[in-house]
C-alpha cells in the first residue's frame, strides 16, 4: 500500500455518495468545457485563415440594408470570384414557426455555394420561375414539403404591396449538401429574389448582406480590407468578415454570451463549491478518531492536512478530467450538428482553464476541512471532545 | 528489568475547560523499568489516561520531566513527538480503531508507511506480526469482517508491527467479552516476556491487571501504593 492507495482506499468508504459527488463534477466540467469553449468562440478576433467566403453587412449592424449600387464596386476587387446577395425574409410557417428563408439570385447562389447540389433541371426552374422557393433537405424533411407544392410562407418584416404579409411559393427544388457535413447544414430556404423584391411593399433594391466566393482564401484579410477601406466615409460603411465569424456574430446577437457563460458558470461553480464542501466537511467530521489515531502513529499535522487536501482533490481530478474528457468529443458532436456554423472546440485554451479550475475547486473545498484534520489535537480528538 | 524504560518526574497536568483550569496529575513521580508490564488502575478521574497519553507521548505535561527510553519527551515539539512515537510507542486502544477500508493487512502496513522500508519489506514485516497475534489466515478481511478479538489482536499487530520498544494500552479488553479479554491479555503477556515489550496498560478490570506484573493504583492524580503480581 502507498500513501496514493490509502487516498483512493478512504474514497471507496461510501460509495453512493463518493459516486453522486463525482457526478457532480463530472457535470459541472463538462458544462464548464462547452460553455467555455463557447465563450472562446465568441471572444476570439477575427480568423481569416482558410475561408473561402466572405459576407459583407453594414458596419452598424446587419439588421440594416445595403444598397444594390455597392454590387459592381464588390465584384471588381481583385480575388473576388463571385458575389451574391441576400435579404432576410423574416419566415413564419403556419402560426409562430419562424425559419430562415433569404431572398436571392438564384444564379449567383449556385455560383457562390457549390457545395449545395440540386438537379440542374431544378436550379433552372429557380431562376426562371418568378415565385419559386427552394429548401434544404432537412427543412422539406421536417415538414413533409414536396416539389411541386405550393406553400403558404408569411413574412415577419416585409408584406406584399396588398398590404398581406401571407407570400404563397411553389417549391421547385429540393437541394442537398456535397457531403456529410453540407448534408447537415440543409436548415434554410431560398426564395427568388425578383420575385420578392417586386412583390415586397418597402425595401426595394437592397441587399441585407453580400455574401462573396473568393479566388484564393490567402487573399481573404485583403479583400475584406479592400471591400471595407471602399466604402470609408460613406453613407453605406461596411463590415466585412468571413462567413465563419459572421455566423458567430449572428449568434450574438442573443446577448453577452461572454457575461452569459460567465455568470452560467459562476452559479454551477458556487453550487458546486458547497456541494462538495460539505461532502468534504461532512467526510472529514465523521472520521475525526480516525485522523486522530493516524496521528497516534506518528503521521505529522502536514500529513493529515495533506491526506485530505489529496482525498478532497482526487475527488475533483477525476471529475473535472471526466467532465472535460467528455465535453471534447461533445463540442466535436455540437460543432459538426450545426453544419460548421458553432465551430465550439474543447481544445488546449479551454484544458488549461479547466485544469486550473480543478486546482482551485480542490483548494476550495479541501483546505478548510484539512485544516481541522491537520490541527485537531489527539487528546480530544480520541475523547470525543 | 532494572534499567528505567519510562520515568515520570515531578509531572503536574492540568487542562483548561472553558473558563475552568481541571488538575489532572499532581507532582506525580514513576518509574517503569524496561521489559515491566504495568496495569494503572484507578477510578474515573483519576488521571490514568492522562498519564498514559503523556508516557506515549500524545500530550505534553505542564510541569514536570518525562523521559522514555532515556529520552526527554516533554521537550519535544509537536513534529518530532510523532517522529518519536513512530519509532518507540505502540497504541492499543479499547475500540481498536481500525481503518474501516482498510483490510487486516493493510492496517497493520500503516505505520510502516512512515519508515523507509521497501513494499515487499513492509509485506514480510506485515505477515511477521500478523503471525504473532494469530491472525495470517485473516490478512485480507476488512475490520467488518472480523469479530471484536480479531479486530484488536489486528490493532495488536499494527501497534508492534514497527518493533517499538513501549507497548501502550488503554483498557485492550474494555469492549470483549471475558474469553476474549484473557486471550487478549495472554497475547499482551507473550509480548512482554517474549518478545521484551515494556506493557503499561490501563484498565478497571481487576483480572485484566492480574496479567500485569505489577499494578499502580491512582486516585485524584497521585500514585497509592503499587501492588505485585503473581502472574
Amino acid at each position: 500500500m502507498t500513501r496514493t492507495g490509502f487516498v483512493l482506499a478512504n474514497l471507496t468508504r461510501r460509495k453512493t455518495r463518493t459516486a453522486l459527488t463525482l457526478l457532480s463534477i463530472l457535470t459541472a466540467f463538462l458544462l464548464f468545457g462547452l460553455l467555455q469553449a463557447v465563450n472562446v468562440l465568441f471572444s476570439a478576433g477575427a480568423d481569416f485563415v482558410g475561408a473561402t467566403r466572405l459576407v459583407t453587412q453594414a458596419r452598424v449592424s446587419f439588421t440594416q440594408s445595403l444598397p444594390m449600387r455597392l454590387l459592381p464596386q464588390i465584384e471588381s476587387v481583385p480575388g473576388v470570384e463571385d458575389v451574391m446577395w441576400q435579404q432576410w425574409f423574416g419566415a413564419v410557417w403556419q402560426e409562430n414557426t419562424q425559419l430562415i428563408f433569404l431572398a436571392v439570385d438564384p444564379v449567383r447562389l449556385r455560383a457562390v455555394y457549390p457545395e449545395y447540389v440540386m438537379p440542374d433541371a431544378q436550379w433552372k426552374a429557380f431562376a426562371e420561375t418568378r415565385t419559386s422557393m427552394i429548401v434544404g433537405r432537412n427543412l422539406a424533411d421536417q415538414y413533409g414539403w414536396k416539389t411541386g407544392e405550393k406553400v403558404p410562407i408569411s413574412s415577419n418584416i416585409f408584406p406584399q404591396k396588398d398590404g398581406s404579409k401571407n407570400w404563397i411559393f411553389d417549391l421547385v427544388g429540393i437541394y442537398d449538401g456535397k457531403d456529410a457535413q453540407w448534408q447537415r447544414n440543409t436548415n434554410v430556404g431560398w426564395i427568388n429574389y425578383d420575385y420578392f423584391d417586386e412583390a415586397n411593399l418597402f425595401g426595394r433594391g437592397a441587399a441585407g448582406t453580400y455574401t462573396i466566393r473568393l479566388a484564393n482564401p490567402d487573399q481573404a484579410r485583403q479583400v475584406a480590407e479592400t471591400i471595407d477601406a471602399m466604402f470609408e466615409n460613406s453613407p453605406d460603411e461596411t463590415k466585412t468578415q468571413t462567413e465563419k465569424d459572421f455566423n458567430i456574430g449572428f449568434f450574438k446577437q442573443i446577448g453577452d454570451i461572454g457575461l452569459i457563460v460567465r455568470w452560467i458558470l459562476f452559479a454551477v461553480f458556487f453550487t458546486l463549491l458547497l456541494v462538495v464542501g460539505n461532502t468534504i466537511a461532512q467526510s472529514v467530521r465523521e472520521r475525526i478518531p480516525e485522523f486522530a489515531i493516524l496521528k497516534t502513529l506518528g503521521f505529522s499535522d502536514a500529513s493529515v492536512l495533506g491526506f485530505v487536501l489529496a482525498e478532497a482533490a482526487a475527488l475533483c481530478v477525476i471529475g473535472g478530467l471526466l467532465g472535460l474528457g467528455l465535453a471534447t468529443p461533445l463540442g466535436i458532436a455540437i460543432a459538426d450538428a450545426t453544419g460548421g456554423n458553432l465551430p465550439i472546440a474543447v481544445d488546449h485554451r479551454v484544458w488549461l482553464m479547466g485544469l486550473a479550475a480543478i486546482v482551485l475547486l480542490s483548494l476550495a473545498v479541501g483546505l478548510l476541512p484539512a485544516l481541522r484534520a491537520g490541527r485537531l489535537t489527539i487528546v480530544d480528538a480520541l475523547a470525543g471532545r | 528489568m532494572s534499567e528505567a524504560m519510562v520515568q515520570v518526574r515531578d509531572v503536574h497536568k492540568a487542562y483548561v475547560r472553558g473558563k475552568q483550569t481541571v488538575d489532572v496529575l499532581h507532582g506525580l513521580t514513576l518509574d517503569i523499568p524496561r521489559g515491566d508490564f504495568v496495569a494503572l488502575m484507578g477510578p474515573s478521574g483519576s488521571g490514568k489516561t492522562t498519564l498514559l497519553n503523556l508516557i506515549g507521548g500524545l500530550d505534553s505535561p505542564t510541569s514536570g520531566e518525562i523521559l522514555v527510553g532515556g529520552e526527554r519527551i516533554d521537550r519535544l515539539s509537536g513534529g518530532q513527538l510523532a517522529k518519536w512515537r513512530a519509532r518507540n510507542v505502540g497504541f492499543v486502544f479499547q475500540f481498536y480503531n481500525l481503518m474501516p477500508v482498510l483490510t487486516a493487512e493493510r492496517n497493520v502496513e500503516l505505520p510502516l508507511l512512515l519508515t523507509p522500508l521497501s513494499a515487499a519489506q513492509r509485506r514480510k514485516s506485515v505477515a511477521v506480526a500478523l503471525e504473532v497475534v494469530g491472525l495470517s489466515d485473516r490478512a485480507r478481511h476488512k475490520p467488518k469482517e472480523l469479530s471484536g478479538g480479531q479486530e484488536q489482536r489486528v490493532a495488536i499487530a499494527r501497534a508492534l508491527v514497527s518493533d517499538p520498544a513501549l507497548l501502550i494500552c488503554d483498557e485492550p479488553t474494555g469492549d470483549l467479552d471475558r474469553k476474549t479479554a484473557d486471550e487478549i491479555l495472554g497475547l499482551l503477556q507473550v509480548l512482554n516476556r517474549d518478545h521484551g515489550k515494556t506493557v503499561v496498560m490501563v484498565t478497571h478490570d481487576p483480572k485484566a491487571a492480574e496479567f500485569a506484573s505489577r499494578t499502580l493504583h491512582l486516585e485524584k492524580g497521585q500514585l497509592l501504593e503499587q501492588a505485585t503480581s503473581a502472574a
